[in-house]
């Protein structure tokens, strides 16, 4: 059952929170090989279902109330374990719930717990966490994805109705395309970033991971919106998702991105996303191809951009005020290497030492302010695009997902993962990824991208989809 | 300031493959405040020449006349608030997550002998 589903069920009494609350904690504690959750909260789970149960009882509430769901652990929840995935904050007890936390807790909703998820959410596979990878249900020797691979795992395996991500260079769409999702990043600065655990601060941004594009709209309604303790968030009214999922395709301009669909994309990812664009054309939309030409330099942009900004806030782990300190440090330098070096893991210290170098004196200019510079391209490309189309659509990935241990040891190729979904965190719009297919049983995604604020058309294109497919209700044969 | 082309020798030019040193990491690693084994330098002196070799084909792009972006949202200007007092006094709660504290101060290693 989707959380809408549930939520009706709740209210037309069906049956309870309580009810539904302990359905959930079961699967999870019977889905423990999928290692999709480092913290569960059954104790807080049943509080928070007992507390909805009698809302709902007196009438009160909305769509979620009851409705249990799992936090990706870059969320601090106040009193609970919040890793990151990281050695770093394995004994960090966050002592404040982010704003994402708080206002689903507002809206009623149970959280069963805190998920799995590469470490400081740098990776595409979720096999960066200290916390060890994470399996994909629908085949155990595959990854689910990353970084939001726990959260992807637990709502495909239905260990919970829904979850929440985030995504930065692609951390939400990509486990939501390898896992039969709908994985919606919403527009940079339309969800409040205070108390979700900074990686890169001018990409992050906070989502959802959902078993349909209505849910997304539900959940994303009740995190969205201005929060005057993150400055970057932006002041837009937040639309009636939900009410707007209605809108027809006729008329809708897509545009189709050449350079997504060049060397690399796997054949049978290719196709199911070509008959996907065939559907859309059926509901009356029209196709266009496009070319963004700049796009193909997203991932080199990226992977200056975001290791920049990481070294940057990864400095604030230094063994003093939080997290992990090295044993009998010699003095205040070698409690901070050893610390840094023991807390953080090979990617994380990757990344940093990349972003050290690029920032570096005598290479700022050549690497920094030059990705800034390709950045702006970028965004040009995309603000050309949608002067001519409403959406832009291609794949998700450019394969299904891989096996476990099959990228770990070349980063560039784990990279290559993002390829396509890094523009729009560049460019800081909204995406989504749909199931549109399954590749020799595994699950493969359609992106579709819009221009800034544009969730309500983007949640409406991937509701009009799911209403003419069956995809996003396939389950993984084992959790079936 | 630190002068990185001081360390390395040589400033990579468009398409030039970029070879890391042990030292070079080793500088990198120090700067960055993050303890290397010996067995991991070699590893990561291969991993970041490639990292390097990899964005270096965006010295190939045409940028001249363009103005970086730092930022997603243009015209999007910092939030100020009214310069008053929000928080209440959490330092306790705070520090219980803190490795070493006394007397209500974070401790370190001493640093002046």
């Amino acid at each position: 059952m989707t959380a809408a589903e549930i939520g009706r069920g709740l209210r037309a009494g069906k049956f309870t929170s309580i009810e539904v609350t302990r359905h959930f904690l079961e699967r999870i504690d019977r889905a423990g090989q999928l290692n999709a959750f480092i913290t569960v909260t059954p104790e807080r789970a049943m509080q928070d279902a007992k507390r909805a149960d009698a809302r709902i009882a007196h009438g009160e509430g909305g769509p979620l109330t009851g409705v249990p769901m799992a936090h990706k652990d870059i969320f601090c929840t106040d009193g609970v374990l919040t890793s990151a995935g990281s050695r770093m904050l394995s004994n960090f007890v966050a002592p404040y719930d982010a704003t994402v936390v708080e206002r689903l807790a507002a809206a009623g909703m149970v959280m069963l717990g805190k998920t799995n998820m590469d470490e400081f959410a740098m990776g595409s596979s979720n096999e960066t966490s200290w916390y060890g990878p994470v399996r994909n249900p629908w085949d155990g020797t595959k990854v689910p994805g990353g970084s939001s691979g726990g959260s992807a795992a637990a709502v495909a395996a239905r260990l919970a109705p829904v979850a929440t991500g985030t995504d930065t260079g692609g951390s939400i769409r990509q486990p939501g395309a390898l896992t039969g999702l709908t994985g919606f990043k919403p527009t940079y600065g339309r969800v409040s970033r205070y108390g979700m655990i900074a990686f890169a601060s001018s990409l992050d941004q906070a989502g959802v991971l959902s078993q349909s594009a209505e849910d997304a709209a539900l959940v994303l309604a009740v995190m969205a919106g201005h929060d005057p303790r993150d400055s970057t968030s932006v002041d837009v009214a937040v639309p009636d998702y939900a009410a707007g999922l209605g809108v027809s395709m006729n008329g809708l301009r897509i545009g189709v991105i050449r350079e997504f669909f060049g060397e690399g994309l796997e054949e049978g990812t290719g196709r199911a996303v070509r008959t996907a664009l065939e559907g859309f054309k059926a509901m009356g939309a029209t196709i266009v191809e496009l070319s963004l030409p700049n796009l193909p330099l997203s991932v080199p942009t990226y992977y200056v951009v975001a290791p920049a900004e990481c070294s940057s806030n990864l400095s604030r782990f230094d063994g003093v005020r939080f997290g992990h300190r090295c044993p009998e440090p010699r003095d205040l330098l070698d409690m901070y290497r050893r610390s840094r070096g023991e807390g953080f893991g090979a990617e994380v210290k990757r990344r940093i030492m990349t972003g050290t170098y690029v920032l570096s004196a005598g290479y700022y200019d050549a690497y920094y302010l030059k990705a800034q510079k390709v950045r702006s391209l970028i965004n040009a490309d995309f603000r050309k695009a949608f002067s001519e189309v409403d959406v832009l659509m291609g794949p998700t990935t450019p394969t299904p997902a891989f096996a476990i241990g099959a990228k770990v040891d070349d980063p560039i190729t784990m990279y290559l993962n993002d390829i396509y979904t890094i523009g729009a965190n560049l460019a800081g719009l909204p995406a989504v990824s749909v199931p549109c297919g399954l590749v020799d049983g595994l699950p493969v995604g359609l992106q579709i991208i819009g221009p800034h604020f544009a969730e309500q058309r983007l949640l409406a294109a991937a509701h009009a989809w799911q209403l003419e497919t069956e995809w996003h209700r396939k389950l993984p044969p084992l959790f079936a | 300031m630190y002068d990185f082309r001081q360390v390395f020798g040589i400033f990579p030019t468009p398409g030039a493959i970029v070879t890391l040193t042990r030292r070079d990491v080793e500088a990198i690693a120090l700067l960055a405040r993050l303890e290397i084994t010996e067995e991991e330098l070699p590893v990561y002196a291969g991993s970041l020449s490639r990292i390097l070799g990899f964005i270096d084909q965006l010295a190939a792009a045409a940028t001249e006349g363009v103005e970086p972006m730092a930022h997603p949202l243009e015209n999007q200007v910092q939030a100020l608030r009214d310069d008053v007092v929000t928080e209440s006094d959490h330092r306790d709660r705070y520090q219980g997550n803190a490795p070493d504290v006394g007397a209500g101060l974070y401790l370190v290693p001493k640093v002046i002998e």
